[in-house]
């Protein structure tokens, strides 16, 4: 297979979404199936024994990159660098391998095949992007995300997930111009497309990290994840989860590492969710809510900038796309049998689906970082380098964060939707492709977890870190335990707040409902304005007619009509005799 | 897709008031050891703020109760009907 080592792994995901495509129809059932499986495990095992890095990676803050020269296209007298491998690309090219050979089996009793191909394309798009060499491969992959798993969302078909969809692409490709913007300016002040460190120096950085920074939700800009990851089918959202934060996360690793501004934005981005995630209730939302809490903890990383915040940064990736993954899938199972997932009216389902209660509580675990579950050896490794690094404060943010994700994820998830009080929903278990599915990412949570040093192994950077020591395990378990304590007690003071149907306010108010209200309103205003100016001038015209009409001149011929149409008939007339007489004479 | 309740449905493990109190019981055990560890074992420590006997624990309890309490007061200001971007005014 060597001669193959240097075929971008985007290809086969794109060849077999042409074949779905083409093998539409129940006849070829078997076969699509076959194509959806093989896909992602061929690809992944090609990447996992035939790609190597050809140079390993140096410490933060000038990342030497290994290139692999040899697959390049040449578009418009320009070489698009597909297949750059270095250890830091391997590291999500294998995660995106793992999450959508997962996502596919999880989604393999859809007969849906449009989902097919976009969750396909989609898959292979954000592949081409983390293997991608210069900022102009990186763009149309960049795009061809936002294209690609918009129609997960449309595929609900409802009226909602359309204009939801419609709003998703618009931030999507939005971000996808700024980068564009961005890379021109920076050949413009570099005389180089090549993705590598850009740092924050001109405005192409700026414009790159807004692009990088829409698609990493961070604050103000996140609401298009709010919106669109509730609003899709239960296997697209699963899909969704995956890739396009997480390939933000990957650009950013490469573009702005150590960039400071980045920790204060991380820190936002893990408290103000969590609020909102609290009294949510559309548990899907508070899991995208909560999915922006866990990046924030990345993006601190990555602005943090020393080897071990930039490897808890892609290693909290990892672990994310697989828990995050596995609590979406939770919740997908419960959508696709109950065909709800409000909070408010969910509750007791544990006694018809046990087993999605278990692997959801695994999840939960995990997204909350106790030890012996994946979440914990990676979120350490962001906390103890924060407060290596000394930002005392933002580290308490961080671990009020911490205590606040398991409240909302690691409690609240669970409990609204499988205990609490009962609501009466009795329905069947999960189907046994999504308890597959569901049953390898809660394995991969707990291997992860237990023996992190396989995953430590794959990290770009060259480290020396163990995440169980007493003082991290203590620690974390007073830290969770507590934070469990006071939800018992809210609970048994009545001071929980209830699950309520309802939307809570947030910065897509302004897009939402000031921007439509607002423009509905001047143009109310001017249509007003138009109304009284039209009037005033009539009336103004009516009362210079009256006046005239008073007066001796008004009973002569020429002033029956209103007097200029007629006056410039006359003087044309006239003039025009003139001109007649004088060609004449 | 779901079916109503039926009365001689068998019991389930929580419908025991008795196992979910055996439940709570256990985890309050588990508190209040977690916390007398904490003046047993020896932690190590970055910051003066983590020396403070009983620092994780305080934190994250008092921490996940103002998150409660402030997100309540939020919904007094935030929270709007489900229709609320439905519906074109």
């Amino acid at each position: 297979m060597m001669w193959m080592s240097d075929l971008p792994p985007f290809i086969p995901f794109y060849l077999a979404a042409i074949a779905i495509l083409l093998l539409r129809g129940d006849a070829w059932l078997k076969l699509r199936n076959i194509i959806l499986l093989a896909t992602p495990l061929l690809g992944g095992l090609h990447l996992w024994l035939d790609v190597q890095p050809l140079v390993s990676m140096q410490a933060s803050d000038t990342l030497v990159v290994a290139k692999d020269l040899s697959y390049n296209v040449t578009f418009f007298e320009y070489q698009l660098e597909f297949m750059r491998v270095d250890k830091l690309s391997l590291l999500f090219g294998y995660l995106f391998h793992v999450a959508s050979f997962i996502a596919i089996i999880y989604a393999l009793h859809v007969r849906d095949t449009l989902q097919q191909v976009a969750g396909l394309v989609y898959a292979g798009s954000a592949l081409g992007a983390v293997f991608a060499g210069d900022l102009i491969t990186l763009f149309i992959f960049w795009e061809a995300l936002a294209l690609s798993s918009v129609f997960l969302i449309w595929a609900r078909r409802s009226e909602r997930a359309i204009n939801t969809g419609i709003r998703y692409l618009i931030f999507q490709v939005m971000s996808g111009v700024l980068l564009l913007a961005g890379a021109l300016i920076h050949y413009h002040e570099t005389k180089s497309l090549a993705f590598d460190y850009i740092g924050l120096d001109g405005l192409s950085g700026l414009l790159i990290l807004l692009a990088f920074g829409i698609k990493a939700a961070f604050p103000f800009l996140h609401n298009w994840l709010t919106d669109a990851y509730p609003e899709s089918t239960p296997t697209g959202t699963v899909f969704l989860s995956a890739f396009t934060t997480k390939t933000a996360i990957y650009a950013l690793a490469r573009g702005f590492p150590g960039e400071e501004i980045l920790v204060y934005i991380g820190a936002i981005m893990t408290c103000f969710p969590i609020f909102y995630a609290v009294i949510e209730n559309d548990l899907r939302r508070v899991l995208a809510y909560s999915m922006i809490n866990q990046i924030g903890f990345m993006v601190c990383g990555v602005g943090i900038g020393t080897a071990l915040a930039l490897n808890g940064a892609v290693a909290h990736a990892f672990n994310d796309v697989i828990f995050k993954g596995l609590l979406f899938m939770t919740m997908g199972a419960v959508l696709h049998r109950v065909g709800n997932i409000n909070g408010s009216d969910l509750g007791g389902l544990y006694k018809s689906m046990p087993k999605t209660a278990i692997l959801c509580i695994v999840g939960a675990s995990s997204i909350s970082a106790f030890p012996l579950f994946s979440g914990f050896v990676s979120k350490s490794m962001v906390m103890t380098a924060m407060i290596q690094e000394g930002y005392n404060y933002l580290w308490l943010m961080l671990l009020f964060a911490s205590a606040g994700v398991f409240h909302h994820a690691g409690i609240k998830i669970p409990y609204f939707a499988f205990f609490h009080h009962d609501s009466g929903i009795r329905t069947q278990e999960a189907p046994t492709n999504m308890l597959i599915a569901m049953t390898i990412a809660a394995v991969l949570c707990i291997f992860i977890g237990t023996q992190p040093q396989y995953l430590y192994a794959l990290l770009p950077w060259e480290v020396d870190y163990w995440p169980y020591d007493i003082t991290h395990v203590l620690a974390q378990l007073q830290l969770l335990f507590f934070s469990a304590l006071a939800f018992v007690w809210l609970n048994k003071q009545g001071l929980y707040p209830p699950e309520l149907h309802s939307v809570n306010l947030d910065a897509e108010w302004f897009y939402r409902k000031l921007l439509p209200t607002s423009s509905q309103l001047v143009l109310n205003v001017l249509s007003l304005m138009n109304t009284m100016i039209t009037n005033s001038l009539v009336s103004i015209r009516k009362g210079f007619q009256n006046g005239f009409l008073i007066k001796r001149l008004s009973q002569f011929h020429l002033a029956d009509s209103w007097p200029t149409g007629s006056m410039v008939f006359w003087i044309g007339l006239i003039l025009g005799g003139y001109l007649m007489m004088d060609i004449n004479f | 897709m779901s079916d109503k309740i039926e009365h001689e449905e068998k019991k389930y493990l929580f419908d025991e008031p008795r196992n979910v109190n055996r439940l709570l019981r256990g985890f309050y055990v588990i508190c209040i050891i977690l916390f007398i560890l904490d003046f047993i074992l020896h932690r190590h420590t970055y910051h003066s703020w983590e020396e403070f006997p009983g620092f994780y624990a305080i934190y994250g309890f008092v921490a996940c109760v103002l998150l409660v309490l402030i997100a309540k007061e939020m919904r007094k200001v935030l929270m709007r009907k489900e229709e609320y971007y439905d519906v074109d005014e």
